[in-house]
Order: C-alpha cells, then sequence, then structure tokens
C-alpha cells in the first residue's frame, strides 16, 4: 500500500465530498481528504479508515470524477485536484 | 379432461379440431391446441385486448370465449394477415410507421384495425382512436399506431379508386 | 481499456436514419416468441398460492391433499428454498418476497406453489392446499407507516442514516440527506416562500405482458431458464444464489419482451419454476395473471412530499429544501434516496437540502418504474415552481429559466454538471409553435421540467463477419424498444457496410460474457459504445488480412468508407478491397474475423426534457382531457429517430396515465381492490392526442457518438405539467395525484365552498 505512495513523487491528496448515508459512516464529515490515484484505491483507504462505511461499500457505491459518474470502473484514474464526490449506486428502470 | 368436448373449427381458413376442457378460454386453445401464439394473454379479463380474434368476422377477446363456443365456426387471428406470403398493408404500415415498440399488444391491434378498416375505410383519427380503444399499449403512446392506422386506409382507398 | 471513449463529432452515414426495425415481420406476424410462448417436452403447468391477508403470520401450511391429487408432480413451500443468502441481505430480501417465510407481508405474498401436468389440474391443487393465518396488525399508508404508534412490521429494521442509532425498530429502514449550502440563509434572503405538501399514489409499470418462464433443472445442476426480463444475467446470478446453482450451468434466455419498464428487472416467480422444475424433475411453465401482477410484482412507492422554495422578486431562487417520504413496499428500498438526488436537478440552487425517508409497509416490493423515484419528486417541485412564480409575477417558463442549471451548476447529489440540455429544451419550449396557440376558457396550460442520470454499467458484445460480408452483432442488453436498429446502425455505421448487413440478436447467458440489466436508459448508450469499439477490432483484424491480400505491410494500410486501402510508395496500383472481399478469403487468410469488446460503459450522460401540456377539465364530472402535448427532450445523438420519439411518447403517456387515473386502491383490511385493468385505468387511445416530439442533440462527451440515454426521462415532467395545466384552467392547485375526476371534482368543490365564505363574510 506505501509503495504505491512512494511511487509518486506528489502528493497526491485528493478532497473527497460525502453525500446522503456515506456521511454518516464517515462520523458525519462532509468531505475528507485522503490520498489516491484510482478509484479502487480511494475505496480500499476509506474501508481502513471508516469501517463504518463498509456497509455502504458493499451495498455499491458511485464515484463522481470531475462530473462524470462511475458505477463500476475502479481502475479509473483521480487527476489531481479533481472535484470528486462519493455518491450512492443508483439503479434504473 | 373428462369433460372435454370436440370442437371443429376453422382458423384461418383451415380446418382445426382439438378436445376443449368446457372451461377451456379459446384464447388458450388458440394458442396450446391450434399452435396460434400470435394470440397473445395480456390480462385474461377481456380489457387488454392482445388476444383479440375475429369469431365469424366478429371481433372478440379470445380470452372471453370458451373454447367450446368455437364450434363450427370461423376465427381469424394476425396468422391470417398475411396472405399469398404477402404482409398485408397494416403489417407494412406498422413497421414503416414505427407503430410498434415491445410487440406484444401488437397482434391485437393489428386484428382490431382491419376490423375497422372493413367497415370504415374513411376513419377520422377519432373513429381510429375509439375502435383501438378496447387495445393496450403501454409502449408507444398510441401515436405511431394511429399514423399507421391512417396511412394504411389512405392507401387501400387509393389502391380501390385505381 | 484501449478504446477512446469520448465524443469525435464524426459525420455520420447511417446513425441518425429511420430504418426500419429488424424485428418488425416476427411482431406483426405473431411469429415473435414471448415469455409464455416456448414449450419444452413434459412441461408442466406452475401456479402460485397467494396471500390473503396483508400481515399474517402462517402458522401451517398442508399440501398433504394437493400431493395426492393424480396429476400433481410438485409442491413447494419456503421449506424447498432453504436461505443460502449467506448475510447478503439483498438476496435474502429478493428469496423472502418471492415465497414467504413463516409471515405473509402484502396481499398477493407467494406462500406455495405447484406444478401439474396441466391447468385444470394445478388450479384444483391450490385450492387443496390449507393454509393457517394469524392476522397481524397491518399498514399500507406512508405517513402511517412512520407514525410512533404504528404496527413495526420488521423486528430488525433499525432506521439507518440517522446520527443516533435508534434504539427500537421502526419502519423507517433508512434516512437520505443531499444537498449543499446554508439554507437558513438561503430562506432569510428571499422575499417569498412557498411551502406545500403533496401525496402520489402507487402505480404499476403496467407492461402488457405478464411475467413468464420456462424453467428446466436437471438433476445434475445443469438448468435452462427461458423468461421475459430486461437482465437475464441477473436473473442468472439471482436464481443461481437463490437455489445454490452454479452460474454457469444456469443458462438463461431472455425472450422478446412485452414491456418491462423497470419491473422485468427483479425475480419474482422465477426461482419458484426453477424449485419446482427441480422437485418434479421435468421442465415447468410459469405464467403469471394480470391479477398477480397487480398484487405482487413491481410497483412503484406511493409518497408524501412536503417543499419548501424561496425566491427574490427578481425571479432568484435563494434557497429550496425536500422532505421526501417514499415507501418501498415490505422491504428496504432506495427509493426517497433516489429522489433526494433527482429532486432538484433541474435547477442551479445554491442552498438545498433534500432529507429522504425510505418506509416499509404492507404492499409489494417496490421495482424500478422508468426513472425511479423522479417523477413524484418533480411533481411537488414543478408544481411548487408554478407557485412561485406566480407569487412574484412571473412567467413560469421564464422563472425556470432564470434558475436553469447548466455546465458548472452543482447538481443535488454532489457533482458538477458537464453539458446538459435543460436549458436548450426550455429555450425551445418557448420558442415552439404550441406556447403561442390559443387556449379557449376553461382550458389549461402547463410546463413543467424532468431530469434522470440514466446508466452506463457492464457490457460485452461478439461480432462476427461472415464470409460473405455479413455481419452478427450479439448483444447482452435486452431490446425494449427498437435497440436492435439502433446497434445494427451503430455497426454498420463503423463498419462501413449497409444497415441490413448487420444482424443483431440479443444473446443468452452462456453465449456471452456478462451484461448488467437493460435499466437506467443504456442499452444503446452502452451496448453502442462496445459495437463501436468490437467493430474497431474487427476493423483492425479486416486490415491485417487485407495486408496479407495484397502482400504490403499492414501499416501501410487504411480503412476508409467500407474499404481496405494501401497508401504509400509504391501501392498505387495496388486494389481497394471491400469487407466483402476481404470476407470472402477470411477462410485462406487466417480463419474467421471477428471483433470483441467488454467495457464498462461509464460516464452516462443525463437526460433532461421539458414537457408542454394543454388540456380542458370538465367542471361537471372533474374529468380531465388532454388536448395537446409536446415533449422536448435531449438525446445526445438519435440513432434512430422513430425510436428515439418512440420513447419520449411512450413514457409521456405513461406519466399522463399517472397523473389522472393510475393507482393502487388498498381497502381498509390491507388488500389491493383493483388488481386488474378495468378498475387501474392505463390510457387508452381514445384518452390521448398525438404527441408531439422534440429531439435536441446536445453531444455527451464521454460516448464516441454523443449518445445519452433515452428511455426513461420524460416520465419525469407530466404529473408536474398536468398539474399545472389544470391550476391555470380551474384555479385549483391539486395537491394529489393521480388527479382523477373524483379528486378534482372534490378539490372545485371545496374551492367553490370557500369562495362563497370569503363572499359571504
Amino acid at each position: 500500500m506505501h509503495s504505491t505512495r512512494q511511487r509518486n513523487t506528489k502528493n497526491r491528496s485528493v478532497q473527497v465530498s460525502l453525500n446522503g448515508a456515506l456521511r454518516s459512516g464517515a462520523g458525519g464529515a462532509a468531505s475528507i481528504d485522503i490520498e489516491a490515484a484510482t478509484i479502487a484505491e480511494l475505496l480500499t483507504k476509506l474501508a481502513e479508515r471508516y469501517p463504518d462505511m463498509s456497509t455502504h461499500l458493499e451495498k455499491g457505491i458511485a464515484v463522481a470524477i470531475n462530473g462524470t459518474v462511475y458505477r463500476d470502473d475502479w481502475t479509473q484514474k483521480i487527476p489531481q485536484g479533481a472535484e470528486v464526490f462519493l455518491m450512492p449506486r443508483i439503479e434504473g428502470g | 379432461m373428462s369433460d372435454a368436448v370436440l370442437v371443429s373449427t376453422k382458423v384461418n381458413g383451415d380446418v382445426v379440431e382439438f378436445a376443449c376442457p368446457t372451461d377451456e378460454v379459446l384464447m388458450d386453445s388458440l394458442r396450446d391446441r391450434a399452435g396460434m401464439n400470435g394470440v397473445k394473454e395480456g390480462c385474461g379479463t377481456g380489457d387488454c385486448g392482445a388476444c383479440s380474434v375475429t369469431l365469424d368476422g366478429q371481433l372478440v377477446c379470445s380470452c372471453l370465449v370458451l373454447g367450446v363456443e368455437a364450434n363450427g365456426r370461423e376465427i381469424g387471428t394476425v396468422e391470417g394477415l398475411t396472405e399469398d406470403g404477402k404482409l398485408h398493408p397494416l403489417q407494412e404500415k406498422f413497421i414503416e410507421h414505427a407503430a410498434l415498440q415491445c410487440g406484444i399488444c401488437t397482434p391485437g391491434f393489428l386484428v382490431a384495425a382491419k376490423a375497422l378498416l372493413d367497415n370504415n375505410a374513411n376513419p377520422t383519427e377519432t373513429e381510429i382512436r375509439y375502435a383501438l380503444a378496447g387495445n393496450l399499449c403501454r409502449c408507444t403512446g398510441y401515436d405511431k399506431i394511429v399514423r399507421a392506422v391512417q396511412a394504411t386506409a389512405k392507401d387501400l382507398r387509393k389502391s380501390k379508386k385505381r | 481499456m484501449a478504446h477512446d471513449n469520448s465524443y469525435t463529432g464524426q459525420k455520420f452515414e447511417v446513425v441518425g436514419n429511420r430504418f426500419l426495425r429488424p424485428d418488425g415481420i416476427d411482431k406483426v406476424t405473431g411469429k415473435a416468441r414471448y415469455g409464455a410462448d416456448a414449450n419444452a417436452p413434459g412441461q408442466l403447468v406452475g401456479l402460485v398460492l397467494r396471500s390473503p391477508h396483508a400481515h399474517a403470520k402462517i402458522k401451517k401450511i398442508d399440501t398433504s391433499k394437493a400431493e395426492k391429487l393424480p396429476g400433481v408432480k410438485a409442491v413447494i413451500t419456503s421449506d424447498d428454498l432453504p436461505d443460502l443468502t449467506g448475510g447478503n441481505a439483498g438476496n435474502a430480501h429478493i428469496l423472502e418476497n418471492c415465497m414467504a417465510r413463516g409471515r405473509a407481508l402484502y396481499d398477493g405474498h407467494a406462500v406455495a406453489a405447484v406444478a401439474a401436468v396441466d391447468r385444470q389440474t394445478a388450479r384444483q391443487a391450490l385450492k387443496l392446499i390449507k393454509v393457517s393465518y394469524q392476522k397481524l396488525p397491518h399498514v399500507t399508508d406512508v405517513d402511517e407507516a412512520m407514525a410512533p404508534d404504528a404496527p413495526v412490521i420488521h423486528d430488525w429494521c433499525f432506521t439507518a442514516g440517522l446520527e443516533e442509532k435508534p434504539t427500537k425498530p421502526s419502519n423507517i429502514a433508512n434516512r437520505t440527506q443531499m444537498g449543499h449550502g446554508d439554507v437558513d440563509a438561503g430562506f432569510a434572503a428571499a422575499d417569498v416562500i412557498i411551502e406545500k405538501s403533496y401525496k402520489t399514489e402507487q402505480t404499476h409499470q403496467g407492461y402488457i405482458e405478464p411475467h413468464a418462464c420456462l424453467a428446466s433443472v436437471n438433476p445434475d445442476g445443469t438448468s435452462e431458464l427461458w423468461v421475459t426480463t430486461q437482465g437475464p444475467f441477473s436473473y442468472r446470478s439471482v436464481c443461481a444464489a437463490l437455489l445454490g446453482l452454479d452460474i454457469a450451468k444456469l443458462k438463461v434466455t431472455s425472450s422478446e419482451i412485452g414491456g418491462g419498464f423497470g419491473g422485468k428487472t427483479h425475480v419474482w416467480t422465477e426461482p419458484l419454476a426453477l424449485a419446482l422444475s427441480r422437485k418434479a424433475n421435468r421442465p415447468v411453465k410459469l405464467v403469471m395473471t394480470r391479477d398477480e401482477v397487480f398484487r405482487a410484482t413491481g410497483p412503484t412507492a406511493s409518497t408524501s412530499v412536503d417543499v419548501k422554495i424561496g425566491a427574490t422578486r427578481k425571479g432568484k431562487i435563494t434557497a429550496a429544501t425536500l422532505e421526501l417520504r417514499y415507501q418501498g413496499g415490505a422491504f428496504p428500498g432506495p427509493w426517497a434516496m433516489l429522489a433526494c438526488m433527482t429532486g432538484f436537478a433541474c435547477y442551479n440552487i445554491e442552498n438545498q437540502r433534500s432529507v429522504g425517508w425510505d418506509v416499509i409497509v404492507n404492499r409489494p416490493k417496490v421495482a424500478a418504474y422508468r426513472a425511479p423515484s423522479a417523477p413524484m419528486a418533480a411533481y411537488a417541485v414543478e408544481s411548487t415552481m408554478d407557485l412561485v412564480a406566480d407569487a412574484i409575477g412571473m412567467d413560469a417558463v421564464d422563472f425556470r429559466l432564470k434558475n436553469v442549471a447548466k455546465e458548472g451548476t452543482q447538481a443535488p447529489y454532489g457533482p458538477i454538471y458537464g453539458p446538459i440540455g435543460i436549458e436548450a429544451a426550455l429555450k425551445a419550449v418557448k420558442k415552439h409553435p404550441h406556447m403561442k396557440s390559443r387556449l379557449k376558457k376553461g382550458q389549461g396550460r402547463g410546463v413543467a421540467c424532468g431530469f434522470w442520470f440514466n446508466i452506463g454499467g457492464q457490457t460485452c458484445v461478439d461480432l462476427n463477419i461472415g464470409t460473405d460480408g455479413t455481419v452478427n452483432l450479439a448483444v447482452g442488453t435486452v431490446d425494449v424498444g427498437g435497440a436492435r436498429s439502433s446497434l445494427a446502425m451503430i455497426a454498420a455505421e463503423e463498419l462501413g457496410v449497409g444497415y441490413d448487413d448487420v444482424k443483431v440478436h440479443v444473446a443468452d447467458t452462456s453465449s456471452l460474457g456478462h451484461n448488467d440489466t437493460t435499466e437506467g436508459s443504456r442499452g444503446t448508450f452502452s451496448s453502442g459504445m462496445a459495437a463501436i469499439f468490437a467493430a474497431r477490432d474487427a476493423i483492425e483484424v479486416l486490415k491485417g488480412r487485407a495486408a496479407k491480400m495484397l502482400d504490403v505491410p499492414v501499416e501501410d494500410i487504411v480503412w476508409e468508407h467500407g474499404e481496405a486501402r494501401a497508401t504509400g510508395k509504391g501501392h498505387g496500383n495496388l486494389p481497394k478491397l471491400s469487407l466483402k472481399e476481404i470476407a470472402a478469403k477470411s477462410p485462406n487468410t487466417g480463419g474467421p474475423i471477428a471483433g470483441h469488446n467488454e467495457v464498462v460503459a461509464d460516464g452516462a450522460g443525463m437526460g433532461f426534457a421539458a414537457h408542454i401540456c394543454d388540456l380542458e377539465v370538465d367542471q361537471e364530472t372533474g374529468h380531465t382531457e388532454i388536448l395537446r402535448y409536446t415533449v422536448v427532450q435531449d438525446a445526445g445523438k438519435a440513432i434512430n429517430p422513430d425510436y428515439v420519439e418512440g420513447q419520449f411518447q411512450g413514457a409521456a403517456a405513461q406519466g399522463i396515465g399517472w397523473a389522472l387515473n393510475e393507482e393502487y386502491i388498498y381497502g381498509k383490511d390491507g388488500r389491493l381492490q383493483n388488481p386488474g385493468f378495468l378498475d387501474y385505468r392505463i390510457p387508452v387511445c381514445s384518452d390521448l392526442p398525438f404527441i408531439d416530439t422534440k429531439i435536441l442533440e446536445i453531444p455527451n462527451p464521454t460516448h464516441p457518438y454523443g449518445i445519452r440515454g433515452v428511455g426513461e426521462t420524460s416520465i419525469v415532467p407530466p404529473l408536474g405539467a398536468i398539474g399545472n395545466a389544470i391550476a391555470n384552467a380551474t384555479g385549483v392547485r391539486m395537491n394529489h395525484v393521480p388527479m382523477s375526476p373524483v379528486r378534482v371534482l372534490d378539490a372545485l368543490d371545496q374551492a367553490a365552498q370557500y369562495e362563497e365564505q370569503v363572499s359571504a363574510g
């Protein structure tokens, strides 16, 4: 885990905004700072830091990066300074 | 099956005979015994028109008719619309006007629309809408269905004049 | 993924034309095979016994007499479906919804099922099953279910999403909050604040084809399921999990689907058919009746909503809040949460908060229905938007335009929008001739907006080129509204061949990798994306074969207009090779030519629409007649405009039915009073006018062709548009959907009485 961080010389900290029930999983925080280069890394670290959030993460969530909503592709890179939102996974008719 | 009755009927011009339980509706007889799977079940209570057929030329919901009532009578289903391997103009116009989406109601609409045009070669929009009010479609909002029927009626009138 | 899914703005030759649908002939001749149209040797007829009670303990089920009836081959209860869900709450709820486990949770909840040699015998067997019930207190209304003295349906349900975990169970499954800014400060800055409450009743997707399947399970676990479904792959994984089958051994084939609208995204009787077949070791055909469809499948939530909107005299919204109470039936659902995310999505509101309460009641488990949860929230918001516009003396469309969401606006659920089409839609509404047509006395016009996310998801296609140059495209999304036509057009466009040269078919689960369910308006968006990439894959193969045929390095081959051409020095005399020529030689140049693609089609473009409705209210009967209706919606790119229009019109018609007539009516006994198309009245042909459409094309930047989903959005605006039009026609604001004759008449009477009191006083 820490080796990935070392590969990046720059600080990859991103601000992640939380919405809906996810907030209560993070002790009520509206946004948190986390170092992550991809969605997968972000989710792993979230689960480590906030065990209460794991039920929500398992239920399904989506990640919006600069306005584009990703529901499945956890390999997606998070650009520096990106606007990142964690939100519940949606379904449709 | 002890209460079955022998039924002899004509479906789309062909003689069909089968043993029919007395509580079986014509829709099931047509589907299960005559192989007419174009007759669709949407409700079983005569509200949706997906099972529309003609019985001696009269438009009926085949879920409201008993199979035994078909004895000695003539039935028309969507399978009988095609003549000499050619689509009926209504069938062509339905495809052309995108008048179907899922298509489950389409056989019933075609049978009902043909019954309308057989009796009224030049129906108004309102006449079309009321003639088809016994057939439910949940996909199209009926817009393209009405247009397809209007276009068919127009074409049929033209071809008759010639 | 090697393929770039960003918008290219390419010029189209095939895409955008109105080609005839490839499944048309089968569907107009009765040849198309739907859920109930498959048969297997030795098949049995399956039927389900359902609870007549809204809530009851099942003390005992005696199946012995039914089992002894000659011709009965299997009888099952929940004992035949042991819980294998291993802590997966979602699957456990699905299992319990498929068949009651000790408790019937709603009128129509399955308690037992039989398989017999024919329908008559199966019906008789159902009558011989004796169930001893002990009735329990029930609740079917969303507000009543939230009351502190309401009977608690599940002792395991503790409200999630509260700051402090509750100590007692209740019917409130979840609280969700969305929003941003400072709502209190926003309202303090408002000149006008309107606060109002609304209710909407439960509606059903109302697909004309009832759920139907043909299931066959062998003793070695190999199984087949032919079924009408929007999601064969999801049906496969859920059925395999519930029955303990191996995923690879269960082949699910989706039949032609007679409408779904979200209601065929979840399993209902399919696991029962498989369990019956397993017990009888014979194929079982199980077709639901319409009564069962209404009582036990897929309705949408009934709701109760409070809205508060504050604005300045100049028409700027300063703050807005929503409180949304949605019932999900007998199990927890995400429905209020979705409403929180969509309610204010059309507007740029700096200070906003939406709070959602997901509530459990004794009604069938709610399923997605076309833009699930959005229409009810939009009804409340759009009605209130008109009230605010009226209060500040501004035109209702101008007021919307003044506050409209644009690229850069923050969505209620957080992210900043990319390019979206709601401003363009409202401007198109303003310019539309419909807005200038004259209304007579007693008639009214209403406008409303709507939003739906649209989704992408896991997708996989196979493209195979035959030796005659014709193309098979196998897709795993179901064709619910003409997608085979659009997908054939997309493949033809990429390959440079004719539309008629491409044959698209929906593959079964054994022939293709996993595809997510066809929901969220994703069919053409995601399979279209995969088809583009698969075709580009095939083109690389075609170029390689052309290089071999021309004996030049592959780097020298370019692909243009369906032909391979050698470029560079010395190749000027070489002939161009068409796809057909290359395909003809394929057996000798390396074998079959194919392209494949597996993709997570993320980045679906948001869908926005604005509708205009003219109507007339009969003051004597309360009946509302729709006179004229116009849909304006952003499609991103319309592949086949005929079927885009079809989606707009169909969605609008469903919304009109919802607004004016459709509702689940429960008696005091908690039983559904109108489980049939006679009493649950969906619009018929004579209820509607032609529905005019205008397609806008604001490209979605994350799709190569700019496609957005189009299927759902237009069910969202009609409730508000009709409510607004009724208010403009009668001066009476309806706050309860459906705005059926009896409710409109009541509202007119109340308004008249109020007038009398005022003038007398």
